[in-house]
């Protein structure tokens, strides 16, 4: 009667764009995984290609309108698209208001590709999919506490601090409110949403470093077990340009959710990390 | 010294107010869609700025090179490259004007008009990012990676890390493609040529 199956499987498009697809893979297994046991049924776009990402916004705004136009021209209609990389999200979102006040460029896509391109659709980040439809499928499908864990939620920029500011949704607190209900308790006075770097990090990363290591400092001060993050370029550029003593793990958002979901392919994820995370895991286990 | 700097006009007997071109300031604001006259040099911007020590103009001071029409300075900064658009200085600023939306602009006109990047190997690492899109759809990170280390002449620089993310497999050896690569080809149609 509390089972999972009680919920009608809720249909999704889903966007994983090219870190989720390749560095941050561990990120999309776990969403996948979650998602499965929330009943969400998240279906990849099919031929899906790059947002843009911030070299094409920089270089040339046409190019930037048409990667991220053609991906929603292959969204179906009838559902929501969802994205995890908040900036796949902005980009995906930023492309559909731009379409829709300019129907002639839209006009010139659709035909060159033969394709209508929804304009009216949802383009939701999965965490408004959670707060959404899930906070009761959260408390139902829980299988693992996650009493004890202390954690730094760390935004990054995009959701904390969306572009184009007030016509945006803020994602602030939704990180504390989600992993709260599964017993985690977040732990003020860190950095949560200072910027990580972005393409600095490939480019100068004498730059990055110095702010890595002074967000990460900041939640090892703080007492905090670990950084949550739900981008994950945050969580790479932390974990490949710190450099200070400090073995605090950073976590996916996604893996958390799904380690309290009950997930048993764990380790596949966290092999993937930089710095282990699974000696927190483990404690979290024992202490359980 | 700003003299020069100023741009020139015709007389203002000479033209009326509707075939005036617009001034440097009126082109931020518009394509911007932001208010650049706001700011009165409160320096929160430049305060918050994460990345401000790598600037050679802080935020404000990139503001008022526009407000002033210096846009050789502007253009050629060194800060407008080095935004990430974290957007920590629009939040901060107390007249709402959007800052990472203005270097956003500078960026693009600088693109546009062929200017000297005030940071070349910024500009360079885009390039690389484009160069993957256009040959797969989407990005492949070694081979950004590699070519663009290949540009900078750093072989060895951050080889480390480099190695350590091999070592994860958070670097694929083999880019994923869009199978409609025509499609994708035809985008890029637009901009190599009006880069260069």
């Amino acid at each position: 009667m509390t089972s999972k199956e009680n919920y009608r499987q809720l249909d999704f498009s889903y966007f994983p764009g090219c870190s989720l697809a390749t560095s941050a893979a561990e990120s999309n297994l776990s969403l996948m995984e979650a998602a499965k046991l929330l009943g969400f049924h998240l279906i990849e776009l099919e031929d899906w290609n790059c947002c843009g990402s911030s070299s094409a916004q920089t270089m040339c705004r046409n190019l930037a309108l048409g990667m991220a136009a053609r991906n929603l021209s292959l969204a179906p209609a009838h559902r929501p698209l969802v994205a995890m990389c908040p900036r796949c999200l902005h980009y995906l979102r930023s492309a559909q208001r731009c379409l829709k006040q300019d129907p002639f460029t839209r006009a010139e896509l659709e035909s060159r590709w033969g394709r209508p391109i929804n304009v009216d659709g949802e383009i939701i980040h999965f965490m408004e999919v959670l707060v959404r439809h899930g906070l009761d499928r959260l408390r139902v499908a829980a299988r693992r506490s996650l009493k004890g864990l202390k954690f730094v939620p760390y935004y990054g920029c995009t959701l904390f601090r969306p572009p184009r500011l007030k016509q945006e949704k803020y994602f602030q607190e939704e990180l504390e409110n989600i992993l709260v209900a599964l017993g985690a308790t977040p732990v003020p006075n860190a950095l949560t949403y200072r910027c990580c770097g972005s393409f600095l990090s490939a480019t100068d990363p004498e730059i990055v470093t110095p702010l890595v290591n002074e967000i990460i400092d900041s939640a090892d001060r703080s007492g905090a077990d670990c950084l949550i993050t739900t981008c994950a370029m945050c969580q790479l550029n932390l974990e490949i340009r710190r450099t200070g003593k400090s073995r605090l793990p950073i976590f996916h958002f996604s893996e958390i959710l799904a380690l309290a979901l009950g997930a048993e392919d764990y380790e596949k994820w966290f092999v993937r990390h930089i710095v282990d995370p699974r000696p927190v895991v483990h404690r979290l286990a024992l202490a359980a | 010294m700003g003299m020069q700097a100023l741009e020139k006009y015709p007389s203002p007997a000479a033209i009326t107010e509707a075939e005036r071109p617009l001034s440097f300031l009126e082109t931020v604001r518009e394509r911007s869609g932001t208010e650049i006259s706001r700011c009165y040099q409160c320096q929160a911007c430049g305060v918050g700025c994460p990345f401000v020590t790598a600037m050679d103009y802080r935020p404000n001071q990139v503001i008022r090179l526009v407000q002033f029409g210096m846009r050789q300075a502007a253009l050629q900064s060194k800060t407008i490259w080095v935004c990430v658009g974290c957007h920590t200085c629009s939040s901060n600023c107390p007249m709402d004007i959007d800052i990472a939306a203005i270097m956003d602009t500078l960026r693009l006109m600088s693109v546009e008009e062929g200017m000297p990047i005030g940071k070349p190997n910024i500009i360079d690492f885009h390039e690389e990012v484009l160069r993957s899109l256009e040959k797969y759809g989407r990005a492949h990170k070694l081979g950004i990676m590699l070519g663009y280390k290949k540009h900078q002449g750093g072989w060895l620089s951050d080889l480390d890390v480099g190695l350590r993310m091999l070592a994860k497999r958070k670097l694929e050896l083999f880019p994923s493609r869009v199978k409609a690569s025509q499609e994708i080809a035809e985008l890029f149609r637009c901009y190599w040529r009006n880069a260069s």
